[in-house]
């Protein structure tokens, strides 16, 4: 009956149905345009702080720059932080799967022939699509008032390393938030353990402050500094990677190496995202359901 | 048909459900009650073990339309949780379609639907002809195999207008009947249906009663369903399994449990006035008086004996003979099974 029904997989079948997801989840965001456009507006309130604080930084030191920035680059540090984390941040990604374990809703991917992890990648990329087209013009207008702080634009090389920054670090949030969710097959609340990684993540992602001033930071171990061991972890790929990248702090070999690092993270994330699914329905199967 | 457990039994070609032996253990943590229990539990937990499934053997042909009865907790939907591969078995087999349901193969997804009543497989916030077009990609269904299958369906359960309205705005019967064209959209060969008819009015119970009756039919899909209203068995099933404690107590047909566990029939006398109460005892059957009717149960054996001396007595104006309403057996069938659960732990 169904032998007939069921088309045999054609090449790029799954990209159709990954479209069609991609397609119904934009519908469904754009249910919510008008709460999304107030989320929007709201992004831009903290950074007003950010810039009052380091103003009266700069006022009370005598120095023209910290650890390599200046009061301007400070500025336009933060707007294109701004920018990445509208890339790498998940906001209820993680929160959301833990939901769905504990609900029961997660079942109907167990039933139907149908990827977890892919369709809420597809949810996701339109969440973002959404958001982009919600909030392209409050940030094209807050760039270009704030068009004084920037450093002449970068090359074009530059600006392509910048955006492929900025495609990784999407990649990385989501499957970093995706596994962090998936420890909901394994402990019935996550809001705390999603809590201290936000924390971990704001302070060294580079969202608090540029990483570079940890350089000045020894760990202790061969003198080497916390900005060095930052590095090699993946939250500063979340935010300050990219920023650093356009204003030309991050060039040459040490950016390849850089793009290399957050490639590498991407790829853990995404196995560790997958092995983590596996697992966790195997104990969902063996002990809940 | 191709059987990927070696452990699991050959089947024979009409055999789609297949159990053997299958069983289900739970580890369930106690929390006994107080804060100071609490603040001991979170350095010792006492747990302990229930068999929610316990060595079932169970063998389903296509074409068959078979309800799982049983009180709450009794292992129906952890039963049907196992054969749609939702969860793992602690032991035994079991093959649906040829396949393990727990190795959750695609190519046996494809082919079978789960609906639970209080579940909702539609988008919520979206028309449900979304979630069919989704449908239609993630079970790969041909585009005109697909709307004609659809318009099929949704015109036997008059749904057209409400398929592009959002699932949200629907009520909670329409939205149960759009479920149910969204599960059997892929023309899957086995149904699960876990209380589809949970919180419906009579009305959209009947059409979903007369909805699956034909679409079952037609498509001689085998059916398996679990339902606490006899009306859906009634209306729909020939096999008839009550589980009890995880155990199948009985498997027959629907005819066969009246006949077997009951023993007596319902006899409804109407008089023109409330009887003389002594007259209608003296008959020696217990009897229930409700104005100007009266309730006798009366033995099979002897009913064929006293009803003629019944409607000889005076101002009978109507009778029926009734056997006792599903309900009642299935009950007095829990009831006894508890009773002897009991007594089992007692001695």
């Amino acid at each position: 009956m169904s032998d007939a029904a069921a088309m045999p997989a054609k090449p790029f079948q799954g990209l159709r149905t990954w479209w069609t997801m991609l397609r119904i989840c934009l519908e469904e965001r754009l249910v919510y345009r008008g709460d999304f456009a107030l989320g929007t507006l709201m992004r831009f309130l903290p950074i007003v702080t950010q810039v009052f604080l380091w103003t009266a930084v700069f006022a009370a030191t005598s120095r023209s720059d910290i650890a390599g920035y200046s009061r301007n680059d400070i500025v336009a540090y933060y707007l294109l932080t701004m920018l990445t984390r509208a890339f790498s941040s998940m906001p209820g990604l993680a929160t959301g799967i833990a939901r769905s374990v504990r609900d029961g809703s997660v079942k109907k991917f167990l039933i139907q022939p149908v990827d977890y992890v892919g369709f809420l990648l597809a949810a996701r990329v339109a969440h973002k699509l959404v958001y982009y087209a919600v909030a392209a013009i409050p940030f094209a207008l807050v760039f270009f008032l704030c068009r004084g702080y920037f450093p002449p634009p970068p090359d074009a090389v530059t600006i392509a390393a910048f955006l492929l920054s900025l495609v990784l670090s999407f990649l990385l949030g989501f499957f970093m938030e995706a596994a962090l969710g998936m420890l909901g097959f394994w402990f019935m609340e996550v809001s705390s353990i999603v809590f201290g990684y936000m924390l971990v993540q704001y302070l060294l992602s580079g969202h608090m402050f540029p990483i570079d001033l940890l350089r000045t930071v020894p760990t202790g171990v061969a003198g080497v500094s916390l900005a060095d061991v930052v590095h090699w972890l993946p939250f500063e790929y979340t935010a300050y990677f990219s920023s650093a990248v356009w204003l030309g702090k991050v060039q040459g070999r040490d950016l390849v190496a850089a793009l290399a690092i957050e490639a590498g993270w991407v790829v853990v994330m995404a196995v560790a995202c997958r092995i983590a699914w596996w697992r966790g329905t195997r104990r969902y199967s063996a002990f809940g359901g | 048909m191709h059987n990927t457990d070696p452990a699991a039994e050959p089947t024979p070609d009409d055999t789609v459900i297949h159990v053997a032996r299958l069983a289900k253990e739970y580890r369930v943590f106690d929390k006994p009650e107080g804060l100071a229990a609490s603040i001991r539990g979170l350095f010792h937990r006492t747990s302990r073990v229930v068999e929610a499934v316990k060595g079932v053997d169970l063998d389903v042909g296509r074409g068959e339309f078979v309800a799982l009865l049983g009180p709450n907790g009794a292992g129906k939907t952890t039963l049907l949780k196992l054969l749609s591969g939702i969860i793992t078995p602690t032991r035994g087999t079991a093959t649906v379609l040829g396949h393990v349901p727990w190795e959750r193969a695609d190519d046996f997804r494809r082919r079978f639907a789960l609906v639970m009543g209080q579940r909702n497989q539609l988008w919520w916030d979206l028309p449900a002809a979304e979630s069919f077009r989704l449908h239609q990609e993630i079970y790969r269904i041909e585009p005109a195999r697909f709307e004609k299958t659809r318009d099929e369906l949704v015109d036997m359960l008059d749904v057209r207008r409400l398929i592009l309205q959002p699932v949200r705005e629907l009520s909670l019967g329409e939205r149960m009947k759009l479920e149910l064209v969204a599960a059997l959209l892929h023309e899957p060969e086995v149904l699960f249906l876990d209380e589809p008819t949970i919180g419906l009015d009579v009305v959209a119970q009947h059409t979903i009663h007369e909805f699956l009756r034909d679409v079952q039919r037609r498509r001689r899909m085998t059916v398996m369903l679990t339902t606490h209203y006899m009306k859906d068995v009634a209306a729909l099933c020939e096999r008839v399994v009550v589980i009890t404690r995880g155990d199948v107590l009985y498997d027959g047909s629907l005819a066969e449990i009246v006949d077997r566990f009951t023993s007596h029939k319902i006899v409804t006398l109407d008089f023109d006035e409330a009887p003389d109460r002594e007259r209608i005892e003296r008959f020696g059957f217990p009897c229930d008086f409700r104005g100007p009717q009266v309730i006798l149960r009366i033995d099979r054996s002897r009913i064929a004996d006293a009803l003629p001396v019944i409607l000889g007595s005076e101002g009978v104006r109507d009778v029926s003979v009734e056997d006792v309403p599903l309900e009642e057996i299935v009950a007095e069938l829990f009831r006894a099974d508890s009773r002897q659960a009991a007594a089992g732990a007692s001695s």
